[in-house]
Parts: structure tokens; sequence; C-alpha cells
């Protein structure tokens, strides 16, 4: 499969896909990570009321943020079909964990509106929190998962035992995604919210603040002691130190521009966060994609997993037709709903 | 039970449950585009009920096709792991070129058909719509092209060997534009039009025979009539057509379509029958020498029976495959008379007049599902023991590493999901049916919802 490599402003066809595919993760990351944080809040909301304006907050926007996820799975397919192949089925319970706690997430805020008995709305007011905690921490635990290595063998086949996936550090991961999301998702309802629902999300936040503080710091310490292959290409490369830096100067803008009440701002530095903590990733992981813990002759890379460069250059030209379309229809939305929510007669 | 046969019960029952919704989606699509159309048209407030009504119907199929899908997308890297190395080159492209341009569309302008109406002015509305409704066609543009090159594999070359073996491209349009892909596309989206359209039918029926909403209902019928009648016709030429392809490029299926044994001989048509497998007899009601001429225009022409091939690259559910494709078949020639007798009925002004023939609308809802359905496992049973036809067999095509444990885990788990959400999915549906096009509230809110509509109907 090491046939020649085709360059594309100097850059080869397997590092833009990389490139590509971490870019729709991390869009995904950043805006279906507020959805997912605005679901994981939804209980500490207690009026009918509340609950109805945080759930149509997200109303007419999570089914396109679910989208990223979509496309991201399949630019993951189409550009590493080895590590789609891989990385699914050997992490077949997780993923099919994730795929439930989805359908659960999508019916619950579709059906919760349809009925008015209390009963009814209770029961999907649990599902769609529960679910939208597992997803997050279901996220988290995968990419803990991938950073930490996995026991890959011969023919890229993980030979792992379907519970080695729940390990420390993958669940320390999995509650620092839940705290980013619940972070970045009570920013975005700061942002829609308006009287005493929004003096109460400006309290949770703050203590959102906190939690994601102490979880990512905790995380942070294990890698660097326990998983020291993670700073290798820091080490090497100094200049690369400007991503965590940036990364540590978003998180601490964030509780600053929320005690100036710029809630637009912040939002914009969490998502920043998000953005810089997964490019933090990438920096770690490059061109290794997962790193095998057996032997590292069999590392899924980004050269021995890609597809041929032939469909890697279509797929490149349909991203570039494809990207501003999406992005001007994304944009289009989330301006047509911007400003606090009013409910009326279509929400949920 | 061996992981291949639980994994092949997994996808068949996932994907089979998915296309319950997409059909629903696109067809009803096409007639709220069409309705709204009409509203622009005419400013007449009714079709804007008209509109308003279907989409809240709208939202729900398609919530439910969105969550199923998800699960298809990913089923292939879970259950197919091997596959999936094998095709990503193909495949990968194609999925991908679906969520950025179809689903990307869809679940954009979603958020407007849904919430839109009181934000955004009419005619930006109506865009939206359109969007939604183009987004849903390309939706099924693109997983019917992988579909298809699966079934007639072209613009490729294998390299690799054993378990290393995999396709890749050698011209993006040739694998685009393989022998089936237009055929089974328009077969297709016909058949959406037909799900959405005989939804559209059924509801308005059931008001018209209850007195209820007559004046809308005679309208929305007569439209859902014209698309209805205008997609059966269609839907036996296309139908023809991949009939013709399959006889060109997948002989095999052909013959286990017609249940068909003898290598080589001049073939009958059957209407119906029953397929003995062991003896190699049809009985039923047949054509003679019909599929010959069917194919050939002639009555010498021998046509190649399943004989002809080798025993491990046929079809094994032989009466299944016919079964399933005459039903299809069946209810294919039954729309057209339908439509066309009742569009007859329409040009003497008696389209109303008969009772009867509403009720035959009201209960006919179910036959396009059920031909949409068959028509999938007629052309997917068909195509086995191959996963991609001539190249890859099924039973080579598994995750190796997953276990048949985990694979029962989560055929049950989706079983149990999926009954709760078609039990809530027609629940809901009779519920809005009940409630009817001019509930502005299906739904009592809280009381600040109350007061908002209020106002608004004061207005
Ligand atoms: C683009 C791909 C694709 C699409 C659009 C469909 N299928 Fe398919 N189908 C497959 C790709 C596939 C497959 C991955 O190739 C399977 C899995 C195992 C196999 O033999 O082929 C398959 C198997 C498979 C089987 C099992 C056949 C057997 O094991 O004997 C059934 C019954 C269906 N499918 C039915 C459907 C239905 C009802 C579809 C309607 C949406 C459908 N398929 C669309
Ligand atoms: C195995 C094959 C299939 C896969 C992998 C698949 C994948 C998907 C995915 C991931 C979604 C959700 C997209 C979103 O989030 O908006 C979806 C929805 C959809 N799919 Fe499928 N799909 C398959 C079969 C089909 C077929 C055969 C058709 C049509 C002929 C179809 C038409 C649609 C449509 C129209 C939607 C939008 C939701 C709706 O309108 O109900 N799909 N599909
Ligand atoms: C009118 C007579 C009809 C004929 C002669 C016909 C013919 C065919 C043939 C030959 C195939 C197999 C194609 C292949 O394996 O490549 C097929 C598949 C299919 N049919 Fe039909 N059909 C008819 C009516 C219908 C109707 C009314 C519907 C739905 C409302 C329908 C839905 C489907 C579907 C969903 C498939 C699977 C997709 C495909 O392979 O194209 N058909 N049909």
């Amino acid at each position: 499969m090491e046939t020649s490599l085709h360059y594309f402003l100097g850059i080869d066809y397997p590092t833009w896909w990389f490139l590509i595919v971490g870019g729709l993760f991390s869009g995904y990351a950043i805006l279906d990570g507020f959805d997912l944080g605005a679901g994981a809040w939804h209980l500490f909301f207690k009026k009918e009321n509340s609950r109805r304006i945080a759930l149509n907050a997200i109303g007419p926007v999570w089914d396109g943020n679910e989208v990223w996820l979509v496309i991201g799975g399949g630019a993951l397919f189409a550009g590493f079909p080895i590590v789609y192949a891989s990385i699914f089925s050997g992490m077949y319970i997780p993923f099919m964990l994730f795929l439930a706690f989805l359908i659960f997430r999508a019916v619950s805020i579709e059906f919760r509106s349809k009925e008015p008995m209390k009963w009814w709305r209770q029961m999907w007011d649990i599902s769609y929190n529960v679910s939208s905690i597992m997803l997050a921490v279901l996220l988290g635990v995968v990419l803990g998962n991938v950073l930490q290595g996995m026991p890959i063998g011969p023919n890229f086949h993980l030979q792992s035992n379907w519970l080695q996936f729940l390990n420390p550090y993958a669940i320390m991961t999995g509650i620092t995604t839940l705290a980013l999301f619940m972070m970045h998702g009570a920013i975005y309802l700061t942002m829609k919210t308006e009287g005493r629902l929004f003096a109460k999300i400006h309290l949770l936040l703050r203590r959102a603040i906190i939690f994601f503080i102490v979880s990512f710091s905790l995380v942070s310490l294990y890698t660097l002691i326990y998983i020291p292959h993670l700073t290798d290409r820091f080490k090497e490369l100094p200049v690369l130190f400007i991503v965590p830096i940036i990364a540590f100067l978003a998180i601490a803008n964030i509780p600053r521009l929320v005690n100036k009440h710029q809630y637009r701002q912040a939002f914009i530095f969490s998502s920043l966060t998000v953005a810089m903590l997964l490019i933090l990733v990438a920096i770690e992981l490059y061109p290794v994609l997962v790193l095998s813990t057996i032997d590292p002759q069999y590392n899924i890379t980004i050269y021995n997993a890609a597809a041929s460069q032939k469909s890697l250059g279509i797929m490149l030209l349909i991203a570039c037709i494809g990207a501003p379309l999406v992005l001007s229809y994304t944009a289009f939305v989330f301006w047509t709903f911007r400003g606090k929510v009013k409910l009326d007669e279509t929400s949920y | 039970m061996d992981v291949e046969i639980l994994a092949r019960i997994q996808f068949a029952f996932t994907v089979a449950f998915h296309y319950i919704y997409p059909p629903l989606s696109i067809g009803l699509g096409l007639l709220m585009v069409i309705m709204e159309g009409m509203y622009l048209r005419t400013g007449q407030k009714m079709y804007e009920h008209m509109a308003r009504f279907w989409t809240k119907i709208f939202a729900l199929t398609f919530g439910i096709g969105v969550a199923t899908g998800i699960v298809m997308e990913f089923e292939f890297g879970t259950n197919w792991a091997t596959y999936s190395r094998y095709v990503g080159d193909v495949f990968g492209s194609a999925l991908a070129a679906e969520g950025i341009f179809a689903f990307a569309l869809e679940s954009g302008f979603l958020g407007i058909l849904l919430f839109g109406w009181n934000k955004v002015s009419s005619k930006v509305h109506f865009i939206a719509t359109i969007g939604v409704w183009l987004g849903s066609m390309f939706s099924a543009v693109w997983i019917v092209v992988a579909n298809s090159w699966q079934q007639t594999p072209t613009g490729f070359h294998i390299v690799g060997e054993g378990v290393n073996a995999r396709a890749e491209i050698t011209d993006f349009w040739a694998m685009v534009f393989n022998p089936s892909s237009v055929d089974r596309l328009t077969h297709v989206w016909i058949g959406a039009f037909l799900a959405g359209a005989f939804l559209v039918l059924s509801v308005h029926a059931y008001y018209i025979l209850k007195g209820k909403h007559i004046e809308l209902s005679k309208k929305a019928f007569k439209i859902a009539l014209v698309v209805a009648t205008l997609a059966s016709v269609s839907q036996l030429i296309t139908g023809h057509h991949s009939a013709d392809g399959v006889a060109k490029n997948q002989p095999a299926k052909l013959a286990a379509l017609e249940g068909h044994f003898d290598s080589l001989s001049v073939a009958d048509a059957y209407l119906f029958g029953w397929v003995d497998k062991e003896n190699q007899e049809v009985s039923g009601v047949k054509i003679p020498k019909g599929l010959t001429y069917l194919l050939h225009q002639d009555f010498e022409t021998p046509v190649k029976g399943l004989n002809y091939f080798p025993e491990d690259e046929r079809p094994t559910a032989i009466n299944a495959i016919f079964q399933f494709y005459h039903i299809m078949v069946a209810i294919g020639i039954f729309f057209i008379a339908l439509t066309l007798f009742s569009s007859f009925l329409w040009w003497r002004g008696k389209l109303f007049k008969h009772r009867w023939l509403l009720w035959v609308f009201v209960f006919s809802v179910i036959l396009p599902q059920i031909a949409n359905q068959v028509g999938w496992y007629a052309a997917e049973m068909g195509r086995q023991p191959w996963v991609v036809y001539g190249l890859l067999r099924t039973s080579d095509a598994l995750s190796e590493v997953v276990t048949a444990n985990q694979v029962l885990f989560s055929l049950i788990m989706f079983t149990v999901i999926y009954t709760i959400l078609l039990a809530l999915f027609l629940y809901l549906l009779t519920k809005k049916i009940k409630a009817g096009p001019y509930a502005e509230k299906d739904i009592q809110h809280s009381s600040m919802q109350e007061s908002m509509v209020e106002v608004f109907e004061k207005k």
C-alpha cells in the first residue's frame, strides 16, 4: 500500500484526510458538544417551562449538529477504511451502546412534547438526560482508548476482550469529556435563556467550570505520568507547545468572560478549547492513528490505513465542493434561530 | 447460532426497519413541496393547513429515519469489518458524499421547515421545504449507488491477496454509473413516491369517509392521486428495465426471481406459483415462453437457468426470492389498475361517489411498504452468496474479531428498541391523524404556551 504518494499544496493526501477527518470530528465535538452538554443538565431544571425552553434552545439545530458525526463517520470510512473497520469491530460493545443512546436521545427530543401527561414527559426527560450524559462519556472513552493505544495484532485485528475498553484512563477521559461538554452546553444555554432560568444556568455554569478544570488537570497529570509516549512529539518539536498554551489560555479565559457576562465570547472560547484539545490529540498521534500496545509494527498509521490515492483525490474534490455548502446552511440556520428562545406552537 | 447468521439477521432487520421511514419521508417531501407550491400560487389558506399537517407527520418519519440510519452507517464497520476493508475505497466515497451533499442539506433546512413557519417568509419556507426534499432524494442516490456497485461492480481493480485483498477505484464515474445504478435509483425513488402518495391518499380517504375536513381532503386526495398514478405507471417501466439489467448482469438472480431451473432453455413467466426446489419444479399459473418473450421479444432464445451455474454460485432461498418478487410485481400491477380506474372516475366527476373505493385506498397504505420491503429482499437475497457480486462472499465479509454473543446482544438490543419505536410511531401517527389538519396545537403545553396560542389565534 506504500504506493507513491500524491500531493496537494505540498501536503500528501493521507495527511489531508487526517486533517479533514480531524476537522469533521472537531466540528462535531463543538456543535454536538453543546447540545449533549445542554442535555446533560436537563434534569437540573425543575419546571416544565424551563425544560421546554432548554430543549427548544437546541431544537432547530441538534439534528444538523449530529450530521457532522455522520459525515465524520463517512469520511473515516472513505479515507481510512482500515481504521473504520478495525476500531468499530474491535470496540463492538461501546459502539452498540453509543448507537442505542443516540436513538434514545433523538426520540426523546422528538416525542417528549407529544403528550401532556406528567409521567410521559418525565420518562422522556430522564431518557434524554441519561443518553446525553452517556454519549458524552462514551465519546471520551473511545478517545481515551485511542490515545492510550490498543492491543492491535497482525492484520489490524484488535486482540482484546470486550471489557478492556473500560480502563481507568478511558474512564477519566470520559468524565473529562462530559465535564467539557457540560461547561460548553451551559454557556450555550446562557445565550438562549432569560429571567430566572438564566440565573439558574449561570449558577450551574460556575460549577461546570470547576468540574471541568479539576477533571482536566487530573487527566493531564495521569497522561504525563503513565502515558509518556503522548508527549514525545512535544519534546521533539518544542514550538508545538504553543497549542497547549493556547488551550490553557482559552480555558482560563472562560471564567473571566462569564464573570463579565460576555457569554457569546465565552462560547467562542469554549469552542476554541474543544478545538485546541482535539488539535493536541492530533499532534500527539500523527501520523499514527491507533497505536498498537503489542508491537509498533502493528500500528495503524495514516499511510497503511488510507484508501487509494485516487480515491482520496476524488474525495478531496468532493470535500472542497461540499464544505462551503455545509457551512453555509449551518450558518443560515443558526442565524435564523439566533437570540433567546421564544416558545410558539411549532416548538417541542 | 454462528456469527454469520446473526450478523445477517441483524443487518437485514435493521436495514428493513430503516427502510420503512426514508421512503415515507421522500414521498411526503414531494407532496409537501406540491402543497406549499399550490399555497404560494393560489394563496388559499387551505393548502397551508394541508402542508403544515403533513409536515408534522413528516417530522415523525424523518426523526425515526435519522435515528435508524445512523445505526446502518456504523454497522458496516462493526459487523462487516472485512467487507469494509475490502470495499472501503469505493463504498466509503459514496457514503461520504451522501453525508456531505445529502444529509447536511436535509437536516440543515429541516430546522426551518419544522420551526420556521412563523420566523421566515413563506417563500423562504418553501425553499427550505424543497431543500429538505432534495436532500432526501440525494440521500437515496449515494446509498443506492453504493448498493448497486456491490450488485454490479465496475470501475475498480483488485489489489493485494487473501485477507488483504481490496477493491480500489480506477474510474469514479464508471463506479457511480455502474450498470444497475440508474435503474435501481429510479425504481427506488418511485417506490418512495408511492409510499408517500398512498399515505396521503389513505388518510384523506379516511377523513372523507368519516365526513371530516371534506373540502381540504378532496383537494389533497387529488394531488396525491396524480402523483400515485404517474408513479404507478412509471414503476412498471423502471421495474422492467431493472429486470432486463438483471438478466444481463446477474443471470443467476434472474433465474431465481423467475424460478427457472433448466440450464439453458426457453423460459416461461409465472403470474404466481410455488417453487419446489428439490424437484426443480414450479407449479402455478404461467404464460408459456413468457420470460423469453419479455427479455428477447421472441419465442426461441433460451434463457440461462439455475442449473447453468455452479452449485456454490447460486442463491439458495429460491422459493422465497420467487415469492417476494412476484408479490412486488402483483402490487405494482394492482396500483396501475387502481390509480387508472380512479383517475377515470375523477374525469367522469364520480371520484368520491364510491365508498368502497375510498375504503380500498384507506387500506392500500400498507401495499407500497410491502412492495418496497420484498423488492429489496428479492434483490438482496438473489445476490447471495455474494456480498460483492462475483468477488466477495458474504461468509468472508464478517468482522473476524466479533463474537456470536456480542452480535446476539446487539440484535436483542435493536429488536427491543425498534419494537418500542414502531409502537410509538404508530401511536403518534394515529394521534396526529385523529387530531386532523386544523389542530393548531394537538397537545396541552404549559400556561405560557396556551397564552401564546391565544394571542396567535386572536390575530
Ligand atoms: C448500500 C448497501 C445496502 C443497501 C442500500 C441495502 N443493503 Fe441489503 N445488504 C447489504 C447492503 C445494502 C450488504 C452489506 O451487502 C448485506 C449484508 C450481508 C449481505 O449479504 O449483504 C445486505 C444484506 C441484506 C439482507 C440479507 C440477505 C441474506 O442474508 O440473505 C437483506 C434481507 C437485505 N440486505 C435487505 C435490504 C433492504 C430491505 C434494504 C433496503 C433499504 C437493503 N437491503 C439495502
Ligand atoms: C445500508 C444502507 C443505508 C445506510 C448506511 C444509511 C445511512 C443513513 C444515515 C446515517 C442516516 C441519518 C442521516 C442524518 O443524520 O440525517 C439516514 C437517513 C436517511 N436515509 Fe438511509 N441509509 C441506508 C439505506 C437507505 C436507503 C436504501 C435509502 C433510500 C432509498 C435511504 C434514505 C435515507 C433518507 C431519505 C434519510 C433521511 C431520514 C429520513 O428522511 O427519514 N437510506 N440513512
Ligand atoms: C410493476 C411492476 C414491477 C416490476 C416489474 C419490478 C421489477 C423489479 C426488479 C426486477 C427488481 C430487482 C432489481 C435488481 O435486483 O437489480 C426490483 C427491485 C425492487 N422493487 Fe420492483 N418492480 C415492480 C414494482 C414495484 C413497486 C410497486 C415497488 C414499490 C412501491 C417496487 C419496489 C422495489 C424495490 C424497493 C426494489 C429493490 C431495489 C432495486 O433493486 O431496485 N417495485 N423490482
